[in-house]
């Protein structure tokens, strides 16, 4: 004997942002259709991309080699497998593994975004006080499109080369020099990082949580490993600019 | 001590609401926030204005329906406290104390500090129970249960549904609440039944409601009974792992 | 009116069963026909609720709060008793309804006492069922604590929280229901009146809170499950909503009312820290175990606890109690504070506790210890007084915590309205004049999870066939008439002092006159002051806003106005009853020692009173209670 619905004034009062979708898509695909199957995805991607920047980072740091050994990277990088796999085997694969994570991350990034604004319509008429909820939590909405803002740059700049006062096909060493010869481009090199640094330190420590292997006993060291990792990506990223317009290198 | 109050006042669910200030007197260190309510009330009906509504019962941190925003913090200051146990010996002599209702979509508010929090009724009913009729329960100690895992249970199941959690949380999330009713039953040998299904439908019931966790870590700090978020981890694993769960047990379970 | 409990024939641990055999059934088909109403969602409500709508029944459940999971058996601390016996102490069924009958200071039914003592059991496998995460041992098996002066161990508990657990679990049932739709919940909406029609309970009018909506619900049955009356003290330990209103109105329409003389007060709660006080807090019972109380022999002794020498202090439970000690039950206790305090040597700024103090345990334990057996409530004392009572001994004071009264119910919890039944402290039974600690929760659950289910279905049998009286009926229709008319009284009233003002008057009459000494005198006093104050109230009480919204003020004042009502019914009950028993003390009827001196012979009854209209006192009608099982002896604590 159900009634009909709503069953008191009360809950007549609370109307829900979304109802449940009507068909559920395919499995695994339905994972991603809930907040929470979403915020699993921006966990996964997120240590995608981690180890991206990684390897990314550690790569850059051969520019303190020399222009030989930075070059002998890149171009290494994309011949990899020679002579079975063909050109560009490997730079070809990572790039079409790290397009998808990196919409699927602003995708679900962007939803949440959306889906949380909707959640309080009306906002908090008098100052917050936020106890736990940091700088870097509450700006990831911030440093994430700054981040993607400089990665099209950045793309532009050293990869096709069209944002680069001269920019060389292989020379990466070059290319890196010229570029980092403008001092603008330096600053908002710096700066990317840093919001990357932000991003980081709270995704690192974050995708523990959104991933379900947090518990009492890592909590600690989750907060460490998170704070390190984004200390040593933008110690590592920022150095090459900087040493490159004091001169270190040229 | 003396204290001057900004008060959220709204005559009702569509009307405009707006801050006032009132003075609260000959306040003694030992009034609870409420008691200070009650005492500025008193003072309102006596001039011939209609007093504050704000939510109470107990008055002993348990039922759960006190709680407000004081300074911009759900149940104020004090950890682990809610708004019924914090005292005036928490704020300085001629403090302004700003009080707010908790705001969400799935809280619309009643009228002043009041709001309607049956969102958390609708998660429970949508799997928050170990299915047992009446009579049909086997022998008490049949089953024994660690007592790690019964006081793990214990540590969530204290949640007193204030809705702090969602108050405090950034993006109205409520994810500090159905984890602690979720992960309560499903750390219990007598909730592994439902596990799966419980699992998958209170967590899309709470999102038809309300905002997702970003792991601000805001909620644990508001609780006043300082549940930890390690539950919302422990609700994230059974939310993927019900979805595989689920799938395998095919039309069996109801919440497919 | 004629009181017939309805007691089954034969031996007393036979009587439920066989009962049980005899009521009629209701076939699945026709238990979907049935509507019933549950008032009240606490743990009492909840439970028949959910059982009643497992087995088919429509159930509706009016609760005035926000969600169901708010009723005050969320703020229970101590425990559940059950005879279980998992501590092979000698416990069993028969040792608990024996200790209960005893403690009850043999003022209960005997029949209904050995049921609940039966239950029991089955209570705490429901429960665990529930997921209610009860104490364990480390070998996975649950634990039990003692409470409360008796000599076994059979109190089950989850930490200090042990009522809102219970309830947790009875919610969840309550609300897996409500998800099927076998439920309909109505939170925010509360019951001002029943309606009878034919001499059977109809249905309820209810008042929506936040529209401010009356409308009537009719049904074959209605539960009343909607607490004690401790309000009426005004300070209290009970949550600021709960009010006799439900158990009132259903008194006016002609359930009888019955002990309502009996209240307990709580030896150990926080005393109040000036005028504002808005409710006591309770301290669980447990700290007598290793708090030793006392109070200063000089009553103008100024200086602080520590500084005072053994010699001047007056350890009075020990002196006067020296085998039980600090140990004596809940009204010895109270009693004994109160003297002390009116004598002038109470404790603290406003002179009105005594000292709790645990120096000697952690002298003998470490403070370690002590923080293992007490810790959250060490920390619930200092977050409320500001002080630590590791350092400075706790203050306490009796206050009102439980009303053993209530409406009167036969053996099948039916009021003397037919169809309109009563479960948890609602009614009066099970307890008799005192109630001992953990058995509050066990009733509550007892009535709604195993005797509701039963003997409603028993009633509803009788109806078979028959529709609900339909809502359109003129008895239903002048019960709406009659709450709106209220409503406007009092928005129209527009007098001077709000609806608190009155209550805390009201309150103080009935703590000083009817609380834990009773003379005839002051229950004289108090007959005139109440009908007084009552006539002040109704001409100047000052209730702003609107009857279409929201408006607490409104709903507080149709409380305090059954509160005076029930509060000279209070009185005349005490006034009535010529000997001291359990939660009643009438200073006239003491030993020589001070102690209560009960009356068998000519009070071995249960007071049932009728209503006969405003302004009429109420009618006495006897229930004769016989003791065939625990005889009458007296409590000696000496």
């Amino acid at each position: 004997m159900v009634e009909a619905r709503p069953r008191s004034t009360v809950e007549a009062g609370v109307q829900p942002l979304r109802r449940r979708p009507e068909k559920q898509l395919p499995y695994p695909l339905s994972i991603y259709q809930s907040a929470v199957g979403k915020k699993w995805v921006m966990a996964v991607t997120g240590v995608v991309g981690m180890a991206f920047i990684t390897m990314h980072m550690l790569g850059n740091l051969k520019i303190y080699l020399g222009a030989e050994e930075l070059n002998a990277y890149a171009d290494g990088l994309r011949t990899v497998g020679a002579p079975f796999a063909p050109h560009g085997f490997l730079l070809w694969g990572v790039r079409l593994v790290l397009l998808p994570t990196l919409l699927l991350h602003v995708h679900a990034a962007w939803w949440l975004w959306r889906q949380n604004r909707r959640a309080r319509p009306v906002k908090y008429q008098s100052k917050r006080d936020y106890i736990a909820a940091d700088w870097a939590s509450r700006t990831m909405t911030w440093t994430g499109p700054i981040v993607l803002l400089f990665l099209a740059f950045h793309l532009l700049d050293l990869t096709w080369g069209t944002a680069n006062p001269d920019f060389r096909h292989g020379d990466v060493y070059h290319n890196m020099l010229a570029s980092f010869d403008r001092w603008p481009v330096v600053v908002a090199y710096v700066a990317a990082n840093l919001a990357l640094g932000v991003h980081l330190y709270h995704g690192a420590w974050s995708l523990f949580q959104s991933l379900g292997v947090n518990n009492a006993r890592i909590n600690t060291a989750r907060r460490v490993f998170a704070t390190l990792f984004a200390v040593a990506i933008v110690g590592g990223y920022v150095s090459t600019p900087i040493a490159i317009l004091i001169g270190v290198i040229e | 001590m003396d204290f001057t109050l900004k008060v959220w006042r709204q005559a009702g669910p569509k009307a405009r609401g707006s801050f006032e200030t009132y003075k609260a007197s000959g306040v003694s260190a030992d009034m609870s926030f409420l008691e200070v309510l009650d005492v500025v009330n008193e003072d309102l009906i006596e001039k011939g204005t209609e007093p504050i509504a704000f939510e109470h019962d107990c008055r002993e941190g348990i039922c759960g329906s006190c709680g407000v925003m004081i300074n911009g913090q759900a149940h104020g200051p004090n950890e682990r406290t809610a708004t019924c146990q914090l005292h005036m010996r928490t704020f300085k002599d001629g403090d302004t104390i700003t009080v707010e209702p908790w705001r969400a979509a799935a809280f619309p508010i009643l009228r002043d500090l009041v709001v309607n929090r049956s969102a958390l009724d609708r998660i429970i009913e949508a799997g928050g129970f170990i299915s047992v009729n009446t009579g049909s329960a086997v022998e008490a100690n049949m089953i024994p249960i660690p007592k790690v895992v019964s006081d793990a249970a214990m540590d969530a199941a204290e949640c007193i549904g204030c809705g702090a959690c969602v108050a405090a949380c950034p993006n109205g999330a409520a994810q500090l609440f159905t984890s602690a009713k979720i992960q309560h039953l499903n750390l219990l040998p007598q909730g592994q039944s439902e596990r799966w299904q419980r699992t998958e439908a209170m967590v899309d019931k709470m999102e038809e409601y309300f905002g997702g966790c970003t792991n601000h870590g805001e909620c644990q700090f508001a609780c006043p009974k300082g549940i930890s978020i390690d539950f919302i981890a422990y609700m994230n694993r059974d939310y993927l792992k019900s979805k595989v769960t689920n799938r395998k047990l095919g039309g069996q379970g109801f919440a497919t | 009116m004629e009181l017939n409990a309805h007691v089954p024939a034969g031996p007393i641990q036979e009587q439920w069963e066989s009962d049980q055999f005899n009521m009629k059934l209701v076939s699945p088909a026709n238990k979907r026909r049935f509507e019933v109403i549950v008032v009240g969602s606490g743990l009492a409500g909840a439970s028949a609720a959910a059982s009643l709508a497992e087995l088919g029944y429509h159930v509706t459940v009016f609760s005035y709060h926000d969600s169901p999971r708010r009723a005050h058996s969320i703020a229970a601390q101590g425990g559940i008793n059950a005879a279980k016996n998992y501590q092979n102490d000698g416990d069993s069924v028969y040792r608990l309804f024996y200790d209960t009958v005893k403690g009850g200071d043999f003022r209960s039914r005997e029949s209904n006492v050995y049921r609940l003592a039966s239950l029991s059991v089955n209570i705490i496998d429901q429960c665990v069922a529930q997921g209610v995460p009860f104490a364990r041992e480390y070998g996975g098996m649950l634990e039990n604590r003692s409470f409360g002066g008796v000599q076994v161990s059979r109190t089950f508990y989850a930490r200090g929280q042990t009522g809102q657990q219970l309830l947790l679990g009875a919610y969840s049932a309550l609300m897996r229901q409500v998800g099927l739709g076998a439920v309909t919940l109505v939170p925010r909406t509360e019951m001002l009146d029943l309606v009878v029609v034919d001499g059977r309970a109809a249905g309820v009018v209810v008042r929506d809170l936040t529209t401010g909506e009356v409308y009537s619900k009719s049904a074959h049955a209605v539960i009343l499950a909607t607490g004690g009356y401790g309000n009426v003290y005004y300070l209290s330990t009970n949550a600021k909503k709960s009010n006799v209103t439900a158990a009132w109105r259903a008194h006016k329409r002609g359930a009888a009312f019955a002990n309502a003389c009996y209240t307990q007060i709580h030896p150990t709660c926080i005393p109040a820290s000036g005028e504002h006080q808005s409710k006591l807090t309770l301290m669980s019972e447990s700290l007598r175990n290793d708090g030793r109380i006392w109070v200063p022999k000089d009553a103008n002794d100024a200086r602080p606890a520590h500084e005072i020498p053994e010699a001047d202090r007056d350890y009075y439970l020990e002196r006067q109690y020296p085998s039980f000690g600090n140990l004596v039950p809940r009204d010895v206790a109270s009693r004994a504070a109160k003297r002390q305090v009116d004598s002038g040597r109470g404790v603290g700024p406003l002179k009105n506790g005594v000292f709790l103090d645990f120096a000697e345990a952690i002298g003998r334990l470490g403070r370690s210890e002590i923080q293992e057996r007490y810790g959250n409530l060490f920390e619930m004392y200092d977050r409320i007084s500001g002080e630590d009572p590791y350092g400075t001994p706790m203050r306490i004071y009796p206050a009102t915590h439980y009303t053993m009264g209530g409406l009167w119910v036969d053996y099948h919890l039916m009021s003397t309205v037919p169809g309109c039944f009563v479960g948890g402290e609602a009614n009066f039974s099970d307890h008799g004049a005192n109630r001992l600690g953990a058995s509050a929760l066990m009733q509550g659950l007892a009535d709604g999870y195993f005797v509701l289910p039963y003997t409603v279905g028993d009633y509803l049998a009788g109806l078979l066939g028959q529709k609900a009286v339909p809502e359109t009926h003129e008895a239903f229709k002048n019960a709406e008439r009659e709450v709106s008319d209220q409503t406007k009284r009092f928005l129209g009233t527009n007098g001077k002092h709000s609806v608190d003002h009155f209550h805390r008057e009201l309150g103080a009459i009935v703590w000083d006159q009817i609380g834990m000494e009773r003379t005839r005198s002051g229950l004289e006093q108090a007959l005139r002051d109440i009908p007084a104050l009552k006539a002040d109230f109704d001409r100047d009480v000052r209730v702003l806003g609107t009857a279409d919204g929201l408006n607490s003020s409104l709903e507080d004042a149709g409380r305090v106005a059954d509160f005076f009502e029930l509060a000279e019914l209070l009185a005349r009950d005490a006034l009535h009853r010529e000997e001291s028993c359990g939660g009643h003390f009438r200073v006239e009827h003491q030993t020589p020692d001070g102690e209560a001196d009960r009356d068998d012979e000519n009070f071995a009854y249960v007071g049932a009173w009728e209503w006969k209209g405003t302004g009429t006192p109420q009618t006495l009608h006897k229930e004769q209670l016989t003791f065939d099982y625990v005889h009458p002896a007296q409590r000696s604590y000496k």
